[in-house]
C-alpha cells in the first residue's frame, strides 16, 4: 500500500477534443498532492485518468504513461476494473449506496474482492470507520441505511469505504464542495491522519484548503476555451503559495483571475 | 390587474440529478425559499388570468375524479338488481347462465380463475424478459443499437390486439402444441399442468398467457428502462470506483434504485393483462365444464365473457349480471394499479 505515482507525457482526449496536454508529475508515497485551477482546466479529468474512471465516457483515451510504483496502469496486462480495486476514489457528492446498511457500504469493496469471512469483514468495517473518524457516531447503528446520515457523515462513510480495501492511492474529487464548514474541517483533519498510511491526490476549488492539507500543489490552467488544459506548475505547497515561478500561478492564487 | 407587485416564486423544477450540476447538496430539508409574504394559498392574488387558469386546472382534475366515481356508481346501480335476482352464489358458482331472465344463475368463480391464471402466467413470462431487455438497453447495448431497439419494443404496444388474437390462434397455438404436450406428459402431476377442461391443448389459458405476455412486454420494458436509465450517475460511479464489473454495478447501484419502478411497471402490465379483451376472446376456447385450476383449461375471462355477450344486452336483468362481472374486474384492476402506485411512490406515469 501507499505507492508512488508518476505521470509521464500524459495527454487526454475525448474523441477529437484534446482535453489535457502533456502532464508530467510525480506523487510521493504518504503525501498529499492537491490539484488547483480554474473550472474546465482539466484537473478533475487528470484525476479520473489515475484510476481509469474517465473511460466510462465514450471516446475518452489517454496517451503517455501513468506509473504506479513503476507499473503502467494502462499496460495491456492491466484492466480498468482491477486498477480501481487498488486506487480508491472519493467523489464531490457523497455517494453511499442508499439502500445498503452502513456496514455493507463500508465492506462493499471487500465483498467485490471476494472476501466472505464475516469476522474479517466486521474487523475491517470497524477499523475503516475508525480510520474515517466515524466509528463513534455510527457504531450503534451499523445496520441502518447509509442514506440516513448527514452529508458530512456520508462523505466520511465514503472515505471509510474507499480505505477499507487499503488502496495504493486515494483520489478525492472536491470532497468538501458539498459540505458545510464544520464537516469540511472534519474531512481536512481526516486527510491529515490518512496521509500517514496513504498516498492522496485531491482536487479542490478552495485554495485555502489546498494550502492547509497538501504537501505539494499542482496548478492547472487553460489558455482559452476549446484549448487543452495544461499543468502550469507543480511544487511544494509553501512555494506555490508564497513564491510561484509562473506569472499565471501568481495571478490565480492572488485572485487576479479564475 | 392591480396587484402586479406580488412576488413571483421561482419555479421549483424537478430535482436536478445531473452530478455535473455539482452544487446540489443532499439536504432534503426544503429551502423555505423567499419570504412568501404570509399570503395563504388560494386567496386573492394575481390577476383575473390567474383565477381563470386555476379554475380551469382544478376543474379538469375534478372532472376525472367525478368520472371515475360515476363509472363505479353506474356499475353498482346497474348490477344490484341482477345480483338480487341471482339464484346461484355470485362468488362461488362456476356457471354463468343468463338465458332465462326469470331464472338467473351466474357466478364468477371460473372468470376469476381464468382471468387471474392467464394474467399471472403472462406476468411470470414477461417480467424476466422485460428486465433483461431493459438492462440490455440501458447498460449493455451501444447507443446506436439501443435507440432503434427501444422503438421496436414500443412498436409491440402499437400492434392492435385483434392482430395478437389472430396470431395467437393461427400461428402460436399450433407452434406451442409440442411444448404443451411435453409439459402435460412430464409435469402433469402438478395442478397447473394437469389435464384441463378442453379436449385439445390449443387455445388454452397457456396459449392465451403467452399472447398476453407479448402484449404486456412493452409496457413493463418501457417503465423499467425509464427507471434504470435514471439511476443517478454518482451511484453508478460509487460502484465503478470500487472496481465493480458491469454486472456488479447493476447489482449494487441500478437494481436497488430501479426495483420499485420495475415492480410498478409489472403491476401496470398485470393491469393490462387482466383487462385484455379481444385477443383473449379469440385465443382461449370456451369450456363446457368448470375449471380445474390448470393452465390447460379453457373458459372466459371477465373481459372476454362480457365482450362475447355484448350483442345480447337487450334485457336489463341479464345485462346487469354482466355489469356485475364488470364491476369485479373494475375493482380488480383498480386494486392492482393502486398497488403499483404505492410501490412506485409516484414515480410512474402509466
Amino acid at each position: 500500500m501507499a505507492k508512488r505515482l508518476d505521470l509521464k507525457d500524459v495527454d487526454i482526449y475525448y474523441g477529437d477534443f484534446h482535453a489535457v496536454q502533456d502532464v508530467n508529475l510525480s506523487v510521493a508515497p504518504r503525501s498529499v498532492t492537491s490539484f488547483i485551477g480554474p473550472s474546465g482546466c482539466g484537473k478533475s479529468t487528470v484525476l479520473r485518468t489515475l484510476n481509469r474512471m474517465h473511460e466510462e465516457i465514450p471516446g475518452a483515451r489517454v496517451d503517455g504513461e501513468v506509473l504506479l510504483d513503476g507499473e503502467d496502469i494502462y499496460a495491456r496486462s492491466s484492466d480498468a476494473v482491477s486498477v480501481r480495486k487498488t486506487i480508491g476514489m472519493v467523489f464531490q457528492r457523497p455517494n453511499p449506496f442508499p439502500t445498503m446498511s452502513i456496514r455493507d457500504n463500508v465492506v462493499a469493496g471487500l465483498k467485490l474482492a471476494g472476501v466472505r469471512d464475516k469476522k474479517k469483514l466486521d474487523e475491517v468495517c470497524e477499523a475503516s470507520l475508525r480510520g474515517a473518524n466515524l466509528w463513534k457516531e455510527v457504531s450503534e447503528r451499523l445496520d441502518k441505511p447509509g442514506g440516513g446520515l448527514s452529508g458530512g457523515q456520508q462523505q466520511r462513510l465514503c472515505i471509510a469505504r474507499a480505505i477499507a480495501v487499503q488502496p495504493d492511492v486515494l483520489l478525492m474529487d472536491e470532497p468538501c464542495s458539498a459540505l458545510d464548514p464544520i464537516s469540511t474541517l472534519a474531512i481536512e483533519d481526516l486527510i491529515d491522519d490518512l496521509k500517514k498510511d496513504y498516498t492522496i491526490v485531491i482536487v479542490t476549488h478552495n485554495m485555502q484548503q489546498a494550502a492547509r492539507v497538501s504537501d505539494q500543489t499542482a496548478f492547472f490552467n487553460l489558455e482559452a476555451t476549446g484549448k487543452p488544459g495544461k499543468l502550469v506548475e507543480i511544487d511544494d505547497t509553501a512555494t506555490i503559495f508564497s513564491n510561484p515561478k509562473q506569472q499565471a500561478t501568481e495571478d490565480y492564487i492572488s485572485g487576479r483571475f479564475g | 390587474m392591480t396587484e402586479r407587485t406580488t412576488e413571483q416564486a421561482p419555479p421549483q423544477g424537478p430535482r436536478d440529478e445531473d452530478p455535473a450540476a455539482g452544487s446540489a447538496t443532499l439536504d432534503t430539508v426544503t429551502d423555505p425559499g423567499p419570504a412568501r409574504g404570509g399570503r395563504s394559498r388560494g386567496s386573492s392574488s394575481g390577476g383575473r388570468g390567474e383565477r381563470v387558469f386555476r379554475g380551469l386546472t382544478s376543474g379538469s382534475g375534478l372532472l376525472v375524479v367525478v368520472a371515475i366515481a360515476a363509472i363505479g356508481l353506474f356499475l353498482l346501480v346497474q348490477a344490484v338488481p341482477s345480483l338480487m335476482a341471482n339464484n346461484a352464489n355470485f362468488f362461488t358458482s362456476p356457471l354463468f347462465d343468463t338465458r332465462d331472465p326469470a331464472n338467473l344463475n351466474f357466478g364468477i368463480r371460473d372468470l376469476v380463475v381464468v382471468t387471474v391464471l392467464s394474467s399471472l402466467f403472462a406476468l411470470v413470462l414477461a417480467m424476466p424478459v422485460a428486465l433483461g431487455i431493459a438492462l440490455f438497453l440501458t447498460h449493455y447495448a451501444p447507443r446506436r443499437v439501443a435507440r432503434p431497439f427501444a422503438y421496436v419494443i414500443d412498436l409491440l404496444a402499437a400492434v392492435p390486439s385483434i392482430i395478437y388474437g389472430l396470431w395467437g390462434i393461427a400461428v402460436l397455438a399450433p407452434a406451442l402444441l409440442p411444448v404443451a404436450t411435453w409439459l402435460q406428459g412430464n409435469l402433469g402431476w402438478f395442478f397447473l399442468f394437469a389435464p384441463g377442461n378442453l379436449p385439445v391443448l390449443t387455445g388454452t389459458i397457456f396459449t392465451g398467457g403467452v399472447v398476453l405476455a407479448v402484449m404486456i412486454l412493452p409496457i413493463i420494458t418501457a417503465v423499467t428502462r425509464e427507471v434504470f436509465a435514471q439511476t443517478p450517475r454518482f451511484h453508478i460511479e460509487a460502484a465503478q470506483a470500487l472496481g465493480a464489473t458491469r454486472w456488479e454495478v447493476i447489482r449494487m447501484a441500478v437494481l436497488p434504485y430501479g426495483r420499485s419502478g420495475y415492480i410498478a411497471g409489472s403491476m401496470l402490465g398485470l393491469g393490462r393483462a387482466l383487462g385484455e379483451t379481444i385477443a383473449v376472446l379469440i385465443v382461449i376456447r370456451a369450456a363446457t365444464t368448470p375449471s380445474n385450476f390448470s393452465l390447460f383449461d379453457g373458459g372466459y375471462t371477465f373481459a372476454s365473457l362480457i365482450a362475447s355477450a355484448a350483442s345480447e344486452f337487450s334485457q336489463p336483468l341479464p345485462t346487469g349480471a354482466y355489469i356485475a362481472a364488470g364491476l369485479v374486474l373494475f375493482v380488480l384492476t383498480f386494486v392492482v394499479n393502486a398497488i403499483a402506485r404505492v410501490i412506485a411512490g409516484g414515480k410512474v406515469n402509466g
